[in-house]
């Protein structure tokens, strides 16, 4: 049933692209080669395949603008293993000679990729991997970014924070890149606004043995704590700080994945959590109605944040491509138009800034009854500041 | 650090050390009666939880899940001595790491297909859902309090059956002169089908037990796999009562390393292992 459904999709897409190829000056009759670098299997294999499915809607869906130019897609399995990125990366480059390369959901396999990719010949887009440097240090002509940059998420709490009268904080998080930047992007905007942190936990990754750490916060008693966790870790430690009593005594804010795929696995313990983020499934606007109901009908299970990262990804393809007439070939150009690109994503518009990376709303939300609800915009249209990149 | 916030952590320490036992006591009891290294230990933690979910999602009760969860462990445990273990009694060490690692990259595909890669998570039992206040902030969950004292009586338990059973005795006199009790007209066998069926059911009942405080995740296993050795490492290679008193060992440690010496905390158990095992080096309790 699921597998007709898909089919008749394919077909109906193959149909139109071949009736407008026919029909339209076709600016070449070569395929627009899109090399897919994402997690298949493995721990992230579930990121990954978000990905690939929000870019395949959104090419199928603007099939029509792509002017007869068809889309080739060809897939690699990272196993989100920075080691093999290296290798992946060069052969969709020198091999496949591919015009797009999507990818990664990991940062380490995102520094891997960038060594390859950097000021070559194809466009790299990053469709999750938050990590700073790609779009600070490490940016370049040909990359860019759909998802966010770590400071991004988590910069607008300290003033959500400030807003709130909490003057003490707690922060916490794994001791790696994302955890690390993103606690230093809070405490950024925290006490430039007078905030103070108390104290500052870095936890061995990947332990979620919290509960000697949560009962030192007990003890030290802040006006809230903020964190940074995901997937399996995240619903360790919101049960945690509820089983050892903190919730509903001191509130807990986070970057946004603290509750992104975990809320059912967390259960009652997550109710009334605040997070910052760029999306929320329950975000109310036309373009994310309609593409999670297409979604869910296409996949027939609900969409992600990484399923519309990959979303845009797709959408970042496509309005380069009409704008050019789909005529590809000259790199300079194709940048050009992404980087005046204007996306309407689910999440809201998104423009991109001189670094490549999105420019976009970050949204508050608080978990009631088990869903992200959107109570607040603290920030619109946030740029990150791309430290270190020279674009 | 005040009084209130040192007892605190003791009872953390105390809590994780004893949990550590209960998964680290199979580990010890296989290797001790059966001279088998089974790397797979882990996985059958991360089975028992993934057990512990899927029952409590289809049945929702808790206690019947725990007991259909350890059920299959049992049998889990029975087909898999009799169809593999049962080769490697007479091979060396490497081959057993050979196929009990084999073991780990099958059962962790099972559980790929069968319940996906998504974080799960299991609800504490209403009857055990309670707290005790220790300090003004923090409080202490029933359930931990309860799965600290199975454990404990799981332990003892275990220190009677070896000590004061008929099938301890044959447990014990197996572990020291394997022929001699065949030659009494024992079947060893028979005895190692059950000693490894227990040994897989506990590292289960742990995956239970742990399910509703912790997340139920793609390689669960391995993370709690490495803490098990260091214990069994420390206490000694086949004993129980090592695995007790090195557990407790390595939570304490563990626990309050965290708090006193927060950049080395991930290193202390492993310089607690090599500082006992410069003393010791064969452990706390070799047999």
């Amino acid at each position: 049933m699921e597998n007709n459904r898909k089919l008749s999709h394919l077909l109906l897409a193959g149909a139109l692209t071949g009736t407008l190829s026919a029909q339209a000056v076709a600016a070449s009759d070569e395929p627009i080669k899109v090399g897919i670098m994402l997690p298949f299997s493995g721990i992230y294999a579930a990121l990954g395949d978000a990905g690939r499915n929000g870019l395949k809607m959104a090419l199928q869906e603007k099939a029509a603008e792509l002017h007869g130019r068809k889309i080739e897609f060809i897939e690699m399995d990272t196993e989100a293993r920075p080691e093999r990125a290296p290798e992946i990366a060069s052969s969709l480059l020198d091999q496949h000679n591919a015009d797009f390369i999507i990818g990664p959901v990991h940062s380490g396999v995102a520094m891997g990729m960038i060594k390859v990719l950097r000021n070559k010949d194809t466009v790299m887009i990053i469709p999750n991997a938050g990590a700073a440097a790609a779009t600070g240090p490490l940016c370049a002509p040909n990359i860019f970014r759909t998802s966010f940059s770590s400071w991004q998420p988590s910069y607008p709490m300290g003033k959500v924070a400030l807003d709130n009268g909490y003057k003490r904080v707690v922060t916490m998080s794994w001791n790696y890149g994302m955890g690390r930047e993103s606690l230093d992007a809070f405490e950024e905007s925290f006490t430039a606004g007078g905030g103070e942190i108390v104290k500052k936990i870095l936890v061995p990754f990947p332990k979620t043995e919290f509960q000697s750490y949560l009962s030192e916060i007990g003890s030290i008693n802040p006006d809230a704590v903020f964190v940074f966790f995901a997937g399996g870790g995240a619903v360790k430690f919101v049960k945690d700080y509820d089983a050892l009593g903190l919730k509903g005594k001191i509130p807990l804010l986070g970057s946004g994945f603290l509750t992104e795929g975990t809320l059912e696995a967390q259960g009652p313990s997550a109710e009334g959590i605040r997070t910052t983020l760029h999306y929320a499934d329950a975000l109310d606007n036309e373009v994310n109605a309609r593409f999670r109901q297409n979604y869910q009908q296409m996949f027939a299970k609900p969409a992600d944040i990484y399923a519309v990262q990959g979303y845009d990804a797709g959408l970042l393809i496509a309005s380069a491509v009409n704008r050019l007439g789909g005529d590809i070939e000259d790199q300079d150009a194709l940048i050009k138009a992404m980087e005046e690109a204007k996306l309407f994503s689910p999440r809201g518009e998104i423009t991109f800034s001189k670094a490549h990376n999105p420019i976009q709303n970050i949204y508050l939300r608080e978990v009631i009854d088990g869903e992200n609800k959107v109570i607040d915009v603290p920030v619109a249209a946030l740029e990150d500041p791309a430290r270190g990149c020279k674009l | 650090m005040t009084t209130s916030l040192f007892f605190v952590q003791l009872i953390n320490g105390l809590q994780y050390g004893l949990l550590l036992f209960l998964i680290a006591s199979g580990l010890t009891l296989v290797f001790g009666v059966m001279g088998i290294l089974n790397l797979a230990h882990g996985s059958m933690y991360m089975i028992g939880a993934y057990l512990a979910w899927y029952f409590v999602e289809n049945t929702g009760s808790f206690t019947l899940s725990a007991i259909i969860s350890a059920a299959i462990a049992l049998g889990i445990g029975i087909v898999v001595e009799k169809t593999l273990i049962q080769r490697l009694y007479k091979r060396n060490h490497l081959d057993q790491v050979l196929l009990t690692i084999g073991m780990i990259f099958v059962f962790n595909a099972l559980q790929s297909i069968l319940w996906g890669d998504d974080p799960l998570g299991v609800q504490v039992p209403d009857a055990l859902s309670g707290a005790v206040p220790l300090t003004e902030v923090v409080e202490y969950p029933v359930y931990r309090i309860f799965v600290a004292f199975l454990c404990v009586a799981i332990a003892v338990l275990m220190y009677y059956m070896i000590n004061r059973t008929r099938l301890g005795m044959l447990i014990r006199a197996g572990e020291s002169n394997r022929e001699m009790v065949e030659c009494l007209g024992i079947d060893i066998s028979r005895l190692y089908t059950v000693v490894f069926a227990i040994g897989v059911m506990l590292a289960a009942v742990a995956g239970v037990a742990a399910a509703p405080m912790s997340s139920i995740v793609p390689g669960m296993g391995e993370h709690v796999l490495i803490a098990c050795f260091v214990v069994v490492v420390i206490g000694g290679m086949g004993s129980i009562k090592g695995a007790f008193v090195g557990a407790l060992l390595v939570g304490l440690v563990d626990t309050f390393a965290s708090v006193l010496v927060p950049q080395l905390s991930s290193m202390m158990i492993y310089i607690l292992m090599a500082f006992i095992l410069l003393l010791k080096p064969q452990g706390l309790f070799s047999s």
